[in-house]
């Protein structure tokens, strides 16, 4: 079920109808039954995959709580126990706890990596067999890889991790666990919510409030409306762009690295839109997953605001504990010691970086152009770290810092640079994205930008004026949100006003959307996470 | 001090219950322009069908009728294009309605004798049986002239649910302005014009075409692997002849004298077999041709597909005869009522006519209607 589908329109509207209409304490229940028939809709056979991992993840999380229970109890009945022994106690609760954390972990994102990469393996392997001529090829499986797997498999292995912390307390109903996993809105493609940071508002109970209804409406809107009028018209050029790449070199490749930029911003916080619109039209609050990202100034501060979650998720779950780990610890004692403190202590930060950017690419997609993707990120992010003190020094000289047009310099030099990286997502593979991202080099020609050939990529003059239209709307929302938020300025407004607004903004969904026969529908991109 | 509070309470709530009531009347009000506003939005993009195309306009121009009809022909091109009602009401006083639609297939015509039923009940239904070759939906644009015009009833849903294509949607049948909004950026003059009503293109169902191309050569016909229809084909045709039953009406099942679709024999015997067993009568058209005086060097628009107007008149000539010996229709022409409808109808006949022959004399071919047509 598509979240611009008619179908996902009437099941949403029946959901908050029956949401406000059951009495309070049955609100959560209704959402876990409608989660299920929402993933049902999409795949009955998804179903079994998802109540495995939070089945599991459930169970060990209970295992992990039992084994804190019974060091607390053990301890208060063994007060006459010395400090050595307390230690040595805690000690093997603490690897008991570690055992079932790992297990789960295993299980779980083993589950996750054969569903996802098995035929990225099989087709390396292959290339390997044909290469050294070593017999037949291996046969690829037809597995069924359930709609946002990475989404659902990266919540719960947050919620095993952070039980075995001991920063989130276990939940001890297995359905309410099983809403969390689910909850319908993110299961597409996020945001990755933290158990402790949902669950308060997704079990609480929800009195109706026109105005949390009304914002929701306005969110799901605006989600609609970066979707269907802006991404998916786009799209339509993208894949010319993309699938005749002997067609479009030259000044066509930039314009399919902006159409790209622009498109996948539209598409990917559209869809969160929706999915924050929606829980915010039953009175759940969700955490934001983007912070206007191409407003950034640097790379760095561009991965604070894009996909907030997953980049807090890596960085959490992957990152601090590679970089604190006993063989890390060893390894950067070993590296300052050799190589000296300046550059020893950036060996184990730059090591935790290049896996978290590893898998990053990895969790991406089951190819190697996300995984040059997530290293050309590291790369660049590494340059940057390492060309600070140039920086410093440059801006010292010329005191261009906070100037607006060094500030708006170095938000184009973001986007230029990020949109560059990004086209190793939309080549189909890696070899052909050198060579065209060469050849847009080597045969630029700006002309080619602005003469009518561009009305030969599937789009009409008037398509690229409602696109124009649209990325101003787009880019006016943003220089307003800047100072917070435009729902509640505008709810301060009369309330035609705010009628008049959230009409237009439907009319243009209707009229303007790429939607319906005619149009090449699609998912979001981000569903495939 | 203590009532003075309540009463200041009293009066703040008060205040908000009539401010929440204006905000609910303000609402409402806006609620209604809203939908009005779609609604006029709705009616503009919705295709007009007044130039070029026009085939999409045939199913509302239906409910401008203003007498019955005794005869009532349903199909596709085949009965649209090869029979005229004004040549049976001027030749034999038989009142009849094509309610045609371009590759109207079974189900459609199925669902548009439904509800032609809904409004009168002819003596005859005549279906042409070229459509029972499909047995499954085939265009979303056929689909959508067949269907859009009809009123809202049981029958159309129905009619829609049998004839959606996979990538259809019940919703964008149910607002056009879902299906068509993209056309908002397209817009005709006609749109404009007829904005509220939609325009008259037919003469009682039938598509006047005065040009002539004769008849050419087609490819020979494939080998097919089964000769027999399919099992939804032949449900409809079963439910089309209970439906007949039912009512009282004389179902003839015809095949258009046209050489192109092929009608192959195998199919032409499995309808004969069909008629026998349900005991309905059976014409096959293209075996009278001679008979009919069809001269497909004169008598057809494009090369034999269909018939212009010269190949019309002369079929419904023929065939107005054999219905007026065979069911004994009354001869409304000298009913006042029907004369002064029909009045009407035959000065549109002659006026399109010579629209057309003064286009074909000035531009050396229509330009109002057909593929090539130029619409502002």
């Amino acid at each position: 079920m598509l979240f611009t589908s008619y179908s996902f329109i009437a099941f949403i509207i029946i959901l908050l109808v029956l949401y406000y209409l059951v009495p309070k304490k049955w609100q959560w229940s209704l959402l876990l039954i409608a989660s299920y028939v929402f993933y049902f809709l999409c795949d009955a056979r998804y179903l079994i995959y998802i109540s495995f991992t939070s089945i599991s993840t459930w169970g060990f999380g209970m295992l992990i709580e039992r084994q804190g229970k019974k060091q607390d109890d053990y301890l208060k009945e063994h007060k006459e126990l010395g400090r050595e022994e307390k230690k040595q106690y805690k000690a093997g609760i603490k690897s008991k706890k570690r055992h079932a954390m790992v297990l789960c972990l295993v299980i779980n994102l083993g589950i996750l990596a054969v569903l996802k990469y098995t035929n990225f393996v099989i087709h390396n392997i292959n290339g390997a067999i044909r290469s050294f001529g070593w017999g037949s090829p291996l046969t690829f499986v037809n597995f069924v890889v359930p709609m946002g797997i990475s989404f659902y498999t990266f919540k719960s292995m947050g919620y095993i991790i952070d039980v075995y912390r001991g920063t989130c307390k276990t939940e001890k109903n297995l359905f309410r666990y099983m809403l969390f996993v689910s909850f319908f809105p993110q299961l597409v493609q996020g945001p990755i919510s933290r158990y402790n940071d949902l669950s308060e508002s997704l079990f609480a109970q929800h009195a109706f409030e026109f105005k949390t209804l009304w914002f929701g409406i306005q969110r799901i809107l605006w989600g609609f409306f970066k979707k269907l009028v802006i991404a998916d018209r786009m799209l339509i050029a993208v894949n010319t762009l993309k699938d005749n790449p002997e067609q479009y070199g030259g000044a066509y490749v930039f314009a399919l690295m902006m159409f790209y930029a622009f498109q996948l911003y539209a598409d990917f916080t559209g869809g969160i839109d929706i999915a924050i619109g929606v829980s915010n039209a039953m009175g759940i609050s969700v955490a934001e997953n983007f912070e206007r990202p191409y407003f950034s100034k640097n790379i760095k501060e561009y991965w604070n605001r894009w996909h907030i979650t997953m980049g807090t998720w890596f960085t959490d779950y992957i990152f601090y504990p590679i970089t604190v780990c006993k063989p890390m610890l060893k390894l950067s004692k070993a590296s300052r010691k050799h190589l000296g403190e300046v550059i020893g202590k950036r060996v184990p930060v730059y090591l935790s970086a290049f896996v978290v950017w590893f898998t990053t690419g990895l969790w991406h997609g089951a190819s190697w152009n996300f995984i040059v993707w997530g290293l050309m990120n590291f790369v660049v992010i590494m340059i940057t770290q390492e060309l600070k003190p140039l920086y410093v020094r440059f801006h010292n000289r010329f005191h261009v810092d906070g100037k607006r047009w060094y500030d708006g310099f170095q938000v184009i030099r973001t986007i230029l640079l990020m949109s560059a990286i990004r086209m190793f997502d939309v080549y189909r593979d890696v070899p052909l994205t050198f060579q065209m991202m060469g050849n847009m080099v080597t045969h630029f020609h700006i002309s080619t930008l602005f003469s009518s050939s561009m009305l030969a990529l599937g789009l009409t003059g008037v398509d690229y004026i409602i696109l124009l239209a649209g990325l101003v709307i787009l880019f006016t929302f943003s220089m307003v949100q800047r100072s917070g938020s435009v729902r509640e300025k505008l709810w301060c407004k009369p309330v035609p006003v705010q009628y008049l607004a959230a009409f237009l903004l439907l009319l243009a969904i209707i009229l303007f959307g790429a939607y319906s026969i005619g149009y090449d529908s699609s998912q979001f991109i981000y569903n495939q996470f | 001090m203590k009532d003075m509070m309540k009463e200041t309470e009293e009066k703040v709530n008060i205040h908000k219950k009539s401010r929440r009531r204006l905000h609910a009347a303000v609402i409402s009000v806006l609620v209604v322009i809203s939908i009005l506003c779609l609604y006029l939005l709705q009616r503009l993009v919705m295709p007009k069908y007044a130039k070029g195309i026009v085939e999409g306009a045939f199913a509302a121009e239906y409910y401008k009728e203003t007498t019955d009809h005794d005869v009532i022909f349903i199909g596709d091109c085949e009965v649209y294009e090869n029979f005229s009602p004004i040549t049976l009401y001027e030749e034999y006083g038989i009142t009849s309605y094509i309610r045609g639609g371009p590759q109207q297939l079974i189900w459609h015509s199925y669902y548009q004798l439904e509800d032609t039923l809904r409004y009168e009940k002819p003596k005859v239904v005549v279906f042409n049986v070229l459509s029972l070759k499909y047995n499954e939906p085939q265009s979303e644009s056929y689909n959508r002239m067949n269907i859009d015009g009809l009123k809202w009833s049981k029958t159309k849903y129905d009619m829609i649910q049998a004839s959606m294509m996979e990538e259809e949607s019940f919703v964008e049948y149910l607002f056009p302005l879902l299906r068509y909004h993209s056309r908002i950026t397209d817009l005709k003059k006609s749109d404009f014009e007829y904005l509220f009503d939609t325009p008259h293109v037919s003469h009682n169902g039938y598509y006047m075409r005065v040009d002539v191309k004769p008849a050419a050569d087609f490819p020979d016909p494939p080998q097919l692997v089964s000769y027999d229809f399919g099992d939804t084909a032949m449900l409809y045709l079963d439910k089309m002849t209970k439906l007949c039953k039912e009512n009282g009406i004389e179902l003839i099942l015809i095949k258009a004298p046209v050489l192109y679709p092929y009608w192959y024999p195998e199919w032409d015997q499995n309808v004969k077999d069909y008629a026998e067993a349900n005991d309905l009568k059976y014409i096959n058209f293209i075996d009278l041709a001679d008979e009919i005086g069809i001269d497909y060097s004169q008598d057809t628009y494009d090369a034999g597909l269909h018939l212009n107007l010269s190949g019309a008149e002369k079929l419904s000539s023929y065939f107005g005869q054999y219905l007026k010996e065979e069911y004994d229709l009354e001869d409304h022409r000298t009913d006042p009522v029907y004369q002064e409808a029909y009045a009407e109808k035959i000065e549109f006949y002659e006026a399109m006519k010579q629209q057309q022959y003064d286009e074909l004399e000035q531009y050396g071919k229509i330009i109002s209607f057909g593929a090539e047509a130029i619409e502002d």
